[in-house]
């Protein structure tokens, strides 16, 4: 019904078109571009050297920031370039925390049964614990899980066309059931309290300070390597047709893309970075339980690509560490202000920053630049519309 | 045989009340594609307004006419209830008809501000509401008990069911409702004020999602969470039951219902809930798009 159009606001195509007309604007975008990854070599820059000039305490913080900022990219992978909004991503995240978790807590006991599963009675370690003794098994894990729940859901719902809004609640009763699982099999998992008090990781102290450190570090990396990977799969031939899914599915289709397979393996991809990003949590907060995971956070955290900006990739990142550091300063003083911020967030950010904040910043940049170059023509009158949300 | 009955029934009850539930979304979602995540926080509005009432009875009203409070519960439940729907519709909802991802954020965002404001007004603690005292009890036939306000529950399900059916297929105000469900394009053309229908058919779902609320307080504390306990449960009932008509959500209602008193009667409730999960997977494979459809030959 909607007439769809797909989206051409690509910066490669874009550049084409006004190769052909404005060298002048040619030369003013290649220079933002070159601009462009001089600030993010320097944030980058100044991530890598946070450790020296921040407290262990604020650290910790920018480590479990960044951390959500890698499952954002994931699931701006998903949502903001195909399209497919998975309420459900709390759950990959989680599973990745607990594969780690476990394998923490299994260290700490040495290899012994953890106290909660004393207490209700068991004997020797349940054998769905076993893997979890080897620290790369663990952490191979951590991301192989996920990836499998992701791979099976989408294959099973997206091979039948279940799209849209069907397949968001479905990603949300995923949610509901597996966070009731976590709970109800308390011997397993630990229950309601979830699994905490962690000593040592590959032999280092979890809490001192170096080693808190060296994970942060690690975070920032993997950062780093999630943000260039992901922009090297948007901006070649993949990410053309996963927009092309996002835009205009049926014209896909008739294009002759299967493309079912490209939103499983993106739903799949996206579920492996969320269990990673897990994993760097879990390592740097200490703790993971069914609330950090359940519904209200997997929707949170579709709030962080919303405000940062999907469609992009340093939008999620920016969202997500600005909206985590909101919630630090708020929720620790005002807690109930911190739920009508939040709700409002949501209302504000569909209405009036449907781009978020790199819209915005994107707009600012196109008015100075009009201001600035005035002799160059709009890329000629294509409309763009972009559609993420058909049913 | 006791037992199966007994399942029987716990079924047939749970799916009343998700038939209660659903029967606002399926409105709401069947008409116009838009996710309502306040549902929930609708639900927690009709349970407050009957809250509410219960203490202005105790307070002003004479003690003989303390069970009143309830039967007036329900439709003035259904009407604020209906005028949030109605304020939601026309501030928020009706610039995001095209937009059903972001429509179900940003209501999203209001169950969140509703919640709250609840918790703001009432207080974070469940608070009770007493039972007409006609609705305690239940009758015993041999060695079974059915409990009177679920039977309750399951007679008001059916009568809202029977009061959708006749104004959607009875009146002309439902007609058009459903023409506009059908081809908004055609109608408009025809001349229905598809602004109106809209409007007044998310406050019909509305409504209805504060009588749902009104009877939840018949089964236990009532608290700002109240409709987030029963809300994903009724999304599913309404994607198992498919969009388009009421059967498809009486069907799921039931189906549900009755699946998951049984697996959870055979398991525990955590597994139950897996198995029902997985069951819904299974039935989407056989049929896509749920149970009833209505057939058309546009693409998007």
């Amino acid at each position: 019904m909607i007439p769809v159009r797909l989206d051409i606001y690509d910066e490669g195509l874009l550049l084409q078109n006004i190769r052909g007309g404005a060298v002048g604007m040619s030369k003013l975008l290649v220079q933002s571009s070159t601009n462009k990854k001089v600030i993010l070599l320097l944030i980058l820059a100044v991530l890598l050297l946070a450790p020296l000039f921040l407290s262990d305490f604020r650290l910790n913080l920018l480590g479990k920031f960044l951390a959500f900022a890698i499952l954002a990219i994931g699931l701006d992978l998903l949502w903001g370039y195909t399209g497919v909004l998975s309420l459900g991503h709390g759950i990959f995240f989680g599973i990745g925390a607990y594969s780690m978790a476990m394998y923490l807590k299994l260290e700490a006991t040495g290899g012994g049964l953890p106290d909660f599963m004393a207490w209700s009675g068991m004997k020797e370690l349940p054998l769905i614990w076993l893997p979890f003794q080897y620290p790369m098994i663990a952490i191979m894990l951590g991301m192989i899980v996920p990836a499998a729940i992701a791979f099976l859901l989408g294959w099973l719902t997206f091979r039948n066309r279940i799209n849209g809004v069907y397949f968001t609640i479905l990603s949300q009763a995923l949610v509901l059931v597996v966070v009731t699982l976590l709970i109800g099999q308390q011997n397993l998992t630990g229950g309601t309290s979830g699994l905490t008090n962690f000593q040592t990781f590959f032999g280092y102290p979890v809490n001192s300070p170096t080693t808190q450190t060296v994970v942060y570090l690690v975070t920032v990396v993997a950062l780093a390597a999630i943000f260039l990977g992901c922009s090297k799969l948007v901006k070649g031939r993949l990410g053309r047709v996963l927009v092309g899914i996002r835009d205009g599915e049926n014209r896909m289709r008739f294009l002759g893309y299967n493309t079912s397979v490209y939103k499983t393996f993106v739903y799949t991809v996206s579920g492996a970075i969320a269990g990673l990003a897990g994993m760097l949590f879990v390592l740097q907060v200490g703790i993971i339980s069914p609330t950090m995971i359940g519904i209200v956070p997997s929707i949170e955290m579709v709030l962080w690509v919303a405000l940062g900006g999907r469609g992009t990739i340093i939008g999620p990142i920016i969202g997500a560490v600005f909206v985590n550091a909101a919630k630090t300063g708020l929720s620790e003083s005002y807690p109930d202000m911190w739920t009508y911020f939040i709700g409002a967030l949501f209302v504000i950010v569909v209405i009036f920053l449907p781009k978020g904040i790199v819209g915005l910043f994107e707009k600012f940049q196109e008015r100075w630049k009009r201001a600035d170059v005035k002799d160059v023509k709009e890329p000629s009158g294509v409309t763009v519309r972009k559609n993420y949300s058909r049913l | 045989m006791t037992d199966l009955m007994v399942t029987l029934f716990n079924g047939l009850s749970l799916g009343s009340i998700l038939l209660l539930i659903a029967l606002g979304l399926a409105i709401t979602f069947g008409l116009m594609n838009v996710i309502n995540m306040a549902h929930g926080e609708l639900i927690m509005i009709g349970a407050y307004v009957t809250f509410v009432m219960q203490n202005i009875f105790i307070n002003y009203i004479p003690e003989q006419y303390f069970d009143l409070y309830f039967i007036l519960s329900i439709p003035i439940a259904m009407v604020v209830a209906a005028a949030f729907g109605m304020l939601m519709e026309v501030s928020l909802i009706r610039y995001l008809y095209k937009r059903p991802l972001d429509s179900l954020l940003a209501t999203w965002g209001v169950s969140l501000l509703l919640q709250q404001l609840a918790r703001t007004i009432f207080g974070a603690p469940n608070v009770g509401v007493k039972s007409p005292s006609f609705l305690e009890g239940g009758v015993e036939v041999g060695s079974m008990y059915f409990a009177y306000p679920r039977l309750f529950i399951l007679g008001l399900a059916l009568v809202c069911l029977a009061g959708i059916y006749l104004y959607f297929y009875k009146t002309g105000n439902g007609r058009r409702v459903r023409a506009v469900m059908q081809n908004r394009q055609m109608a408009e053309c025809l001349g229905v004020s598809t602004r109106k229908v809209d409007l007044i058919t998310f406050a019909i779902g509305s409504g209805f999602a504060g009588v749902a609320g009104c009877a939840l307080t018949l089964l236990g504390a009532i608290g700002p969470t109240i409709g987030t306990n029963y809300i994903i449960d009724a999304f599913m009932v309404v994607v198992v039951g498919g969009v388009g008509a009421l059967f498809g959500a009486v069907a799921g209602a039931f189906g549900i219902g009755f699946f998951n008193t049984v697996f959870e009667f055979w398991t525990n409730a955590s597994l139950g809930k897996v198995f029902i999960f997985l069951l819904i997977i299974a039935f989407l494979q056989w049929r896509p798009s749920g149970l009833v459809t209505t057939r058309s030959r546009s693409l998007d």
